[in-house]
């Protein structure tokens, strides 16, 4: 709403709202869907200019579900592309020309679409990507796994990790706000994990849908909207692409650079609009810790009940909302007093356990333990991290 | 968009470079007769390329820019490749994104720039060469034609990977020795001209750019009819001289001797294409 209380409305009739109206303010009703069905609940409540889809399981059907918005009028442009480096580019293309983009992907897809993101991040624009996480192949696999974020931890994009349906709206709005913000003005992944999320149908509150967040304006750019409305931009003299002397390997490092310092400055956003770039459950006091995030929080969760039901030991779970930027000094700050952190993980690599290491190095006197960890597709039973703990523990970890 | 963009602040002039406040005074912006006859009068909107002296590339980027129908209303989407050592020196805004997907970010750009600019309809043209086109954007390049985007794609077919140093691409023709193909390239050259047509093209062209006026007629329609009609693709022969070992002197011969054989001016449009010309002609747009 305008600061005279003019009601202002987008192209689909919605009226137009901050994302604190949104996130804190809008009364919300109780709804019961899955992660695929609140990803179109978020964008019809996003004022989502474009987005470019591409088939992929398990995102495919919330890709329909925004064709679907778009057939109603309530996306502005939408197509499916050739394969998921083409969607990327094409999403690319739509933020260039400045407006609020979305698109999905999951696995096998993130690694076709990967060359796209640092060039998204360098190019400054803050489109949103929601990750439905999978498994990578070879063998081939469709199952959950988030492996594929190791690989996107360098690509200068903003990357969240929701646990459940709830986070998942809700990161959706707030990631347009962060990322539009003039001094971050950087790509946003938003992951899930595939099918826990994407396909299972859980509790969520959500805003009536007559609201729609602020259209995004292009002129709060840092860099010029390719339109052709600004200057045209031959801002270089000397052009620094492939030169090979110090000024360009200056300007191409400081660039880099700059793209990191725009994460960092995502913080006090991101600390607003996700309340706490970390959440902690169970025993503040507890020497156990189970740090992790997505779908590995709920299982932890369920697990320090069961430890302190069955064997009378006191935990807690530090939940990790944001992976770039990263939460070192709230991390440092929870895990103050514990002598056990355990890091669970659906994926091979430990991407997170590491994250957590070189976080808390010379910080902590903690012992970490990188697992349990489940990959391939393998569900992680919260009896499962109750033995594993129990096992650390024997060893005289 | 509006002239004044072009328009430097006064209380800067005597700081701004002599070329920029040529691009006020000098360039021709709105004018549907400009083209490269312009080139001796006017400010190009090429400053000071980068390329090999006597390199044809050169002189076609310098044809099309002279010779695009709204300049001022005109995106440039460029790949990697010689041609993206060009792409800073231009007047226009232009992007350089990855290599291979210039086609697919010039439809999501055409797409956007559409619904935000209803009434005054910006061309978005794509520069690249032979391998971006044909080869590493294949798909990107088929796809935004089957998809029908509103584009016009040129390529200028320099038959060989020249900016990474001389390996054969899928546009070398068969036999040919370069890096990559040491004995001999072994397929054929890609018909780019033919797929163009048979992916829906609306209008396309295969020249040389020995003649610069057939250059600029052919940008100027092809432009046009990507604006109204659907996609249009140029194919350029632009020799790399170096790579061929020929002088700085010698490109414009060589390219004279190609329009007598594998580069002979070939044009196909389809019916709408065709009468959208004649009707920009009536009305003196063309």
């Amino acid at each position: 709403m305008s600061k005279n209380n003019e009601v202002v409305k987008n192209a689909a009739g919605r009226k137009l709202v901050s994302a604190d109206h949104i996130l804190f303010e809008a009364p919300r009703t109780k709804h019961f869907m899955t992660g695929t069905e609140v990803v179109k609940e978020a964008v019809r409540r996003a004022s989502v200019d474009a987005s470019v889809s591409y088939p992929i399981t398990p995102q495919s059907e919330s890709a329909h579900l925004i064709g679907e918005l778009w057939a109603e009028g309530h996306v502005g442009t939408y197509f499916r592309g050739e394969n998921e480096f083409g969607v990327m580019s094409e999403v690319a293309g739509c933020a260039m020309a400045g407006v609020r983009v979305i698109t999905t992907t999951s696995g096998p897809g993130t690694l076709r679409a990967i060359e796209n993101f640092p060039m998204w991040s360098g190019t400054r624009m803050p489109t949103q990507l929601i990750l439905m996480a999978r498994g990578i192949n070879s063998p081939l696999t469709i199952q959950p796994d988030n492996l594929e974020v190791a690989y996107l931890l360098e690509t200068g994009c903003m990357i969240w990790h929701g646990e459940n349906v709830q986070d998942l709206f809700d990161m959706i709005i707030a990631a347009f706000a962060v990322s539009e913000k003039t001094d971050v003005h950087v790509p946003i992944i938003t992951v899930i994990d595939g099918f826990f999320v994407s396909h299972n149908r859980e509790a969520v509150n959500l805003p009536p849908d007559d609201l729609s967040l602020t259209e995004y304006d292009p002129n709060t750019s840092p860099m010029p909207t390719i339109d052709a409305e600004t200057p045209p931009g031959r801002f270089l003299r000397d052009p620094f692409v492939m030169k090979s002397n110090y000024i360009s390997y200056a300007t191409h490092a400081s660039w880099q650079w700059e793209v990191k310092a725009a994460i960092e400055r995502s913080r006090p956003y991101a600390k607003h609009y996700l309340k706490g770039l970390i959440d902690v459950f169970g025993d503040e006091d507890a020497q156990i810790a189970l740090v992790t995030s997505g779908t590995a929080v709920s299982q932890a969760r369920d697990a320090i009940r069961l430890l302190e039901e069955k064997e009378g030991i006191k935990a807690k779970v530090i939940k990790i909302k944001t992976i770039r930027p990263f939460p070192h000094s709230e991390l440092l700050e929870a895990v103050k007093g514990v002598k056990n952190i355990f890091v669970p993980e659906y994926n091979i690599a430990g991407w997170l356990e590491k994250e957590i290491r070189s976080s808390l190095y010379n910080k902590s006197n903690a012992d970490i333990f990188g697992g349990p960890r489940v990959a391939g597709g393998m569900t992680m039973p919260s009896e499962f991290i109750v033995d594993e703990i129990l096992n650390h523990l024997k060893q005289g970890g | 968009m509006s002239h004044k963009i072009y328009q430097v602040n006064k209380e800067f002039r005597d700081i701004v470079p002599q070329e920029v406040l040529d691009l006020e005074d000098k360039a021709t912006w709105h004018d549907p007769k400009r083209g490269v006859s312009d080139m001796t009068t006017k400010k190009e909107l090429l400053e000071e390329h980068s390329l090999c002296a006597g390199c044809p590339e050169a002189m076609a980027i310098r044809y099309i820019l002279a010779s695009l129908p709204k300049p001022e209303d005109t995106i440039i989407v460029n790949s990697t490749g010689c041609t993206s050592l060009v792409f800073p020196h231009i007047s226009l805004h232009t992007i350089h994104s990855l290599f291979g997907n210039q086609n697919a970010v010039a439809s999501g750009l055409k797409r956007v720039l559409d619904k935000r600019f209803k009434d005054n309809k910006k061309d978005v043209v794509v520069l690249a060469g032979d391998g971006a086109t044909a080869d590493i954007g294949f798909d990107c390049t088929m796809h935004s034609f089957f998809r029908q985007e509103n584009i016009t794609t040129i390529c200028f077919d320099n038959e060989v990977y020249a900016n990474t140093g001389g390996q054969a691409s899928g546009m070398t023709p068969k036999g040919a020795v370069f890096k990559m193909s040491p004995k001999g390239k072994e397929f054929k050259k890609i018909p780019m001209y033919d797929l163009a047509i048979q992916a829906g093209c609306h209008y396309v062209a295969m020249l040389t750019v020995s003649n610069p006026r057939r250059v600029a007629k052919v940008i100027k329609e092809a432009v046009v009819v990507a604006r109204e009609v659907g996609p249009t693709y140029v194919h350029l022969h632009t020799p790399c001289i170096l790579e061929i070992g020929l002088s700085a002197n010698d490109a414009l011969m060589e390219m004279k001797s190609k329009d007598k054989e594998r580069f002979s001016f070939q044009k196909y449009q389809t019916p709408e294409a065709e009468a959208l010309i004649a009707d920009h002609k009536k009305k003196g747009l063309l």
